[in-house]
């Protein structure tokens, strides 16, 4: 396996995409817009309409321009234009994203008004947009690869089969040397003392607690209203065989592997440090919010087991999904990836089905558009820490 | 071999997962421990769908629910062995 490689886009700063965006940003909810305008005017670009970015402060506001500037620096993405509605905010995106050194421009719409800005911007972006469609593929080497993986709409066969074959491609990707990240904080609770025991050092694994018990006593307690039992686990999850959240969570672990030792834990958002390696992300269990958020810290394709059938696409990192639920690979064929059904009926064992997972993720790697891609699912959902000031 | 009707993950657990849509009450099931592979049959009692829990043993009120070899809940209700073990008769220790 070390021997092969696949087709990505080499970037500025080194860092390896496998798809090629140029991506219209609003830094607020007032230039989406705009936003949307120029990405009509426009061959080949792709707005992202999100619903904040007026009024945030504090660590809420800092998470917001992490998430954008992540996004923007994405190795998927090749050229940014960001429009907001003032010139100050619209720059501070606009110099973070500039340090991976790809082309970015920044608009502001006050005191010009929206359609001279779309004008001017959409001339930009055909400029963008013509300088990147000549961007070639050239061979990488898998251990470059970012991989990230959040499950949804789980049920019992996820922890019996689909988020094992994902633990299967985690423990190998891990040997390579390539940089993986899973998260979903909440929905470890009940096996967070296993997961803990995962941590490569005492160190992570006391960060890790405290961040687990962190998101217990400021977002759990303060706000629910009665147990999580209509939440966590969902409806779905529960249709679907799935009980109490410590056996979501026991099937969730599955997803790192027999052996991966996770390195240090991510902020929301937060670009990995460390080098190589599985990192925890401390991060919701909602699927959008938490792919967005593994995308902007630079994770370049998302693995994605489901029981029920959770449709989830994101729109600039390519999300595979997989399932090991008979009937959802037969009602839901169209969002499927990967059927690994056959580890349940004894005719695959886990290694087999976590080869299948890399040969498919290889080929979206090289180009196959994924079935969220086909089916235009474009999730961009920003974390918000609390209400406006 | 032929496919399971259920899968257990760990040989301690308590209870087993279905793997096949349409199974009936009173049906003599097949069980496959993925741990140490070894299969073992059980009748069922009531009709359990794909993905939901069948009771290995019977399982008192107050007992804890063991599944891959780790506490997953409580039982609320009496459970007998064959029996559909889901939310009605088993609630998370936490929140």
């Amino acid at each position: 396996m070390s021997a092969q490689n696949f087709l990505g886009f080499r970037r500025e700063n080194g860092r390896v995409g496998i798809r090629n965006h140029v991506v219209i940003l609003p830094l607020d909810d007032l230039s989406n817009a705009a936003c949307e305008k120029v990405a009509n005017n426009i061959e080949g670009c792709l707005a992202l309409p999100h619903h904040y970015g007026r009024l945030q402060f504090g660590e809420d506001l800092e998470l917001h321009f992490r998430t954008l500037i992540g996004t923007g620096s994405s190795p998927n993405v090749a050229a940014v234009i960001v429009i907001g509605i003032e010139p100050a905010w619209t720059g501070r995106v606009v110099d973070g994203i500039a340090k991976t050194g790809k082309p970015v421009e920044g608009f502001a719409i006050e005191g010009h008004g929206e359609i001279k800005i779309v004008a001017d911007a959409s001339r930009k972006a055909k400029e963008f947009v013509q300088a990147a469609t000549e961007l070639q593929r050239e061979p990488c080497a898998l251990n470059e690869l970012w991989v990230s993986t959040k499950c949804g709409e789980s049920d019992t066969t996820s922890g019996l089969a689909s988020n094992p074959t994902v633990g299967n491609f985690i423990d190998k990707f891990d040997e390579l040397g390539a940089t993986t990240c899973f998260g979903e904080t909440s929905e470890l609770t009940g096996a967070e003392q296993i997961c803990a025991t995962r941590a490569a050092t005492p160190e992570v694994a006391k960060k890790f607690l405290a961040t687990w018990q962190a998101y217990m006593d400021e977002v759990i307690e303060p706000h629910k209203t009665s147990d999580l039992s209509d939440s966590q686990p969902t409806k779905g999850n529960i249709a679907g065989g799935l009980t109490t959240i410590e056996e979501k969570a026991f099937g969730n672990l599955q997803k790192i592997g027999r052996k991966t030792k996770f390195i240090d834990v991510l902020k929301p958002a937060e670009e990995p440090s460390k080098g190589p390696g599985l990192y925890f992300m401390d991060s919701s269990s909602a699927a959008a919010e938490c792919v967005t958020l593994q995308a902007a810290a630079g994770f370049v394709v998302h693995l994605f087991p489901t029981g029920q059938g959770n449709i989830i696409g994101n729109p600039i990192e390519p999300v595979i999904k997989l399932t090991a639920n008979p009937k959802t690979a037969r009602e839901m064929g169209e969002h499927v990836d990967l059927d690994v059904s056959g580890i349940l009926r004894g005719e695959m064992n886990l290694d087999q089905a976590g080869d299948a997972l890399i040969d498919i993720t290889l080929r979206t790697c090289n180009g196959r558009l994924t079935a969220a891609e086909t089916l235009k699912h474009r999730e961009f959902v920003m974390t918000k820490l609390y209400r406006s000031a | 071999m032929s496919a399971p009707d259920f899968i257990v993950h760990d040989a301690k657990d308590t209870v087993g997962v279905i793997v096949k849509e349409g199974i009936a009450a009173s049906s003599t099931l097949t069980g496959w421990i993925m741990e140490d592979d070894s299969r073992f049959e059980l009748k069922c009692i009531d009709a359990i769908p794909l993905g939901h829990k069948i009771a290995l043993a019977d399982i008192a009120e107050g007992d804890t629910i063991l599944k891959y070899g780790h506490d997953i809940g409580k039982a609320v209700a009496k459970i007998a062995k064959g029996g559909h073990v889901h939310t009605q008769n088993v609630k998370t220790k936490r929140w």
